[in-house]
């Protein structure tokens, strides 16, 4: 084979594998192929209101996962509750979060964390009692989007309560608690979300497994015109 | 009788090759030499937002505009044997002369190389150790820039996956936005609550690793107002690549009333963040000194 055919292959076996790799690369951050749950929009076109229902759940159970054992957030949707965490949201919108924890306190490795930041007011309701921050060690999870300032910790069921869910489906009749805050969207972004309590029992760290995995404690907010 | 077919002898070629390429290499250092110093070096990062990133800018050309005169010999050499020396189509294979050894090219060689290299060592040394050159330095730093002694206090503290800052002056107020005042030397203390992060202010010229349990320590001045580039650059988990903001350098009337802002909304979590680890509080104290032999972080004194 001549040289110049040689060479020829060569580029032509190396752009396609950039190609691919970029392909790859791409369809990796943006999460493209992943099921990515669009949240009803009421409102009107110019000012989006987003009603966003989830829950926190010590055990994710065998239906919902092929790991029953680990932590997960849970999202309502028309189907009802799934496992799902890449959400499609408008931009600009008003989005009025309520989340039902059904998990126990783990604490917050760096308290500071307990503040609400980043949501309308700086304030939750907790179990519909304004509040400006909780005990940090009562943590058991976060509903935190870093790149928007977005801080919201969740208070935990107390260990001594009655009905506790062991694992998923957990129902409003067993013991949890409820926080609600508003937050408002940006522009158009793709922005990470991620819990900040190390909440993954058995993992080193309590920051492996469903901490690390998208689909249970992690995902993204993608954020449309 | 025929006599036997004899090979002709290749020509005596009496050029000085050696006086050319040193010639060439000589005019061509001349010319891309200063002009890499002056205008390419300025151009290498991280650019001049901090005394000490403007000063590895500096350390950047001297090493670019001593490599300069080395990259031109290479390339001088290797045009000049490709041109001089490939043999041409028409041309028989023909073995080359042997090559012996040049006691003075060796000699030259070992002396050249040994120079460069022990001048670089020594220039990086005087450098890093004039003020630590944006590094961190560990617990105990040892390149200590003139008027540390009341230098700016902050702490980094990593965790996955987010940086957050403490200004022990401000009574321990932690923030997710790192602002610093213009025209002042900060310390940073750089630490983690669990893996190992990396603390990375691009244009500050500062990066230091964020270990768990270690004060790791890092100084930089700043200049005038900048927005730089915060990263992590300890490959950390999931959100790694996520693990970056926007820090600022602000001037002191700014950085006041930030901080003065700030103070209003951190005093809901401040009783929290003032109890010692042992009662739920923060696990690190405002700089954060870990006590001998275990045990909790201590304060440090002054």
């Amino acid at each position: 084979m001549r040289v110049g055919v040689k060479l020829l292959l060569v580029v032509v076996a190396v752009t396609a594998a950039g190609v691919l790799i970029g392909f790859y690369v791409s369809n990796l951050t943006t999460l493209a192929g992943s099921p990515a749950y669009s949240v009803p929009v009421s409102g009107t076109p110019s000012h989006p209101v987003v009603y966003l229902k989830i829950q926190t759940v010590p055990a994710v159970g065998p239906k919902l996962s092929q790991n029953p054992d680990w932590v997960s957030y849970l999202i309502l949707t028309k189907s009802g509750w799934k496992r799902e965490t890449v959400w499609n949201l408008p931009a600009n919108a008003t989005v009025h979060v309520t989340d039902y924890n059904f998990d126990s306190a783990s604490g917050l490795r760096n308290p500071y964390l307990a503040r609400p930041q980043g949501i309308v007011g700086n304030r939750v309701l907790i179990d519909g009692k304004p509040a400006d921050h909780i005990d940090p060690n009562s943590a058991s999870h976060t509903f935190a989007v870093p790149a928007l300032g977005i801080i919201v910790a969740f208070p935990g069921v107390a260990a001594n309560a009655k009905n506790q869910c062991g694992a998923a489906p957990c129902t409003l009749a067993m013991a949890h608690t409820t926080t609600q805050f508003v937050f408002h969207t940006t522009t158009p972004g793709h922005f990470r979300w991620q819990c900040f309590v190390p909440c993954a029992a058995g993992w080193i760290f309590g920051n492996g497994g469903p901490m690390q995995t998208i689909g249970y404690m992690d995902g993204f907010l993608n954020v449309k015109a | 009788m025929a006599s036997e077919p004899t090979a002709a002898a290749p020509p005596v070629d009496s050029t000085n090759h050696g006086l050319r390429v040193v010639v060439a290499w000589l005019v061509l250092s001349a010319i891309a030499t200063p002009l890499v110093a002056i205008y390419v070096g300025p151009l290498i990062p991280p650019g001049n937002g901090s005394v000490q990133a403007q000063g590895q800018v500096f350390d950047n050309q001297v090493m670019t505009s001593l490599m300069t005169p080395v990259l031109c010999l290479m390339a001088v050499f290797f045009a000049y044997g490709l041109i001089k020396f490939h043999a041409r189509r028409s041309e028989a294979v023909l073995d080359g002369p042997p090559l012996r050894n040049d006691a003075r090219v060796q000699l030259l060689w070992i002396v050249i190389t040994s120079t460069m290299v022990l001048f670089l060592a020594g220039f990086g040394t005087y450098e890093l150790l004039k003020d630590g050159a944006g590094g961190g330095q560990g617990p105990n730093p040892i390149a200590l820039p003139a008027g540390h002694q009341s230098a700016f206090q902050v702490q980094v503290i990593g965790q996955q996956w987010q940086f957050t800052y403490r200004y022990p002056s401000f009574g321990g107020l932690e923030s997710n936005e790192l602002y610093l005042p213009e025209n002042t030397l900060v310390e940073l203390h750089v630490t983690s609550l669990d893996v190992i992060h990396s603390f990375w202010a691009y244009e500050l010229g500062v990066k230091a690793d964020a270990n768990p349990g270690v004060d790791n320590v890092a100084y930089v001045t700043t200049k005038g107002p900048l927005t730089f580039h915060v990263r992590c650059a300890e490959l950390c988990g999931l959100w790694h690549g996520y693990m970056y903001n926007n820090g600022y350098v602000v001037s002191d009337a700014q950085f006041h009333s930030w901080a003065a802002q700030q103070m209003r909304l951190y005093a809901s979590i401040k009783p929290f963040m003032d109890k010692p680890a042992s009662q739920g509080g923060a696990p690190y104290a405002l700089s954060y000194f870990p006590a001998p032999g275990g045990g909790p972080p201590q304060v440090r004194a002054g």
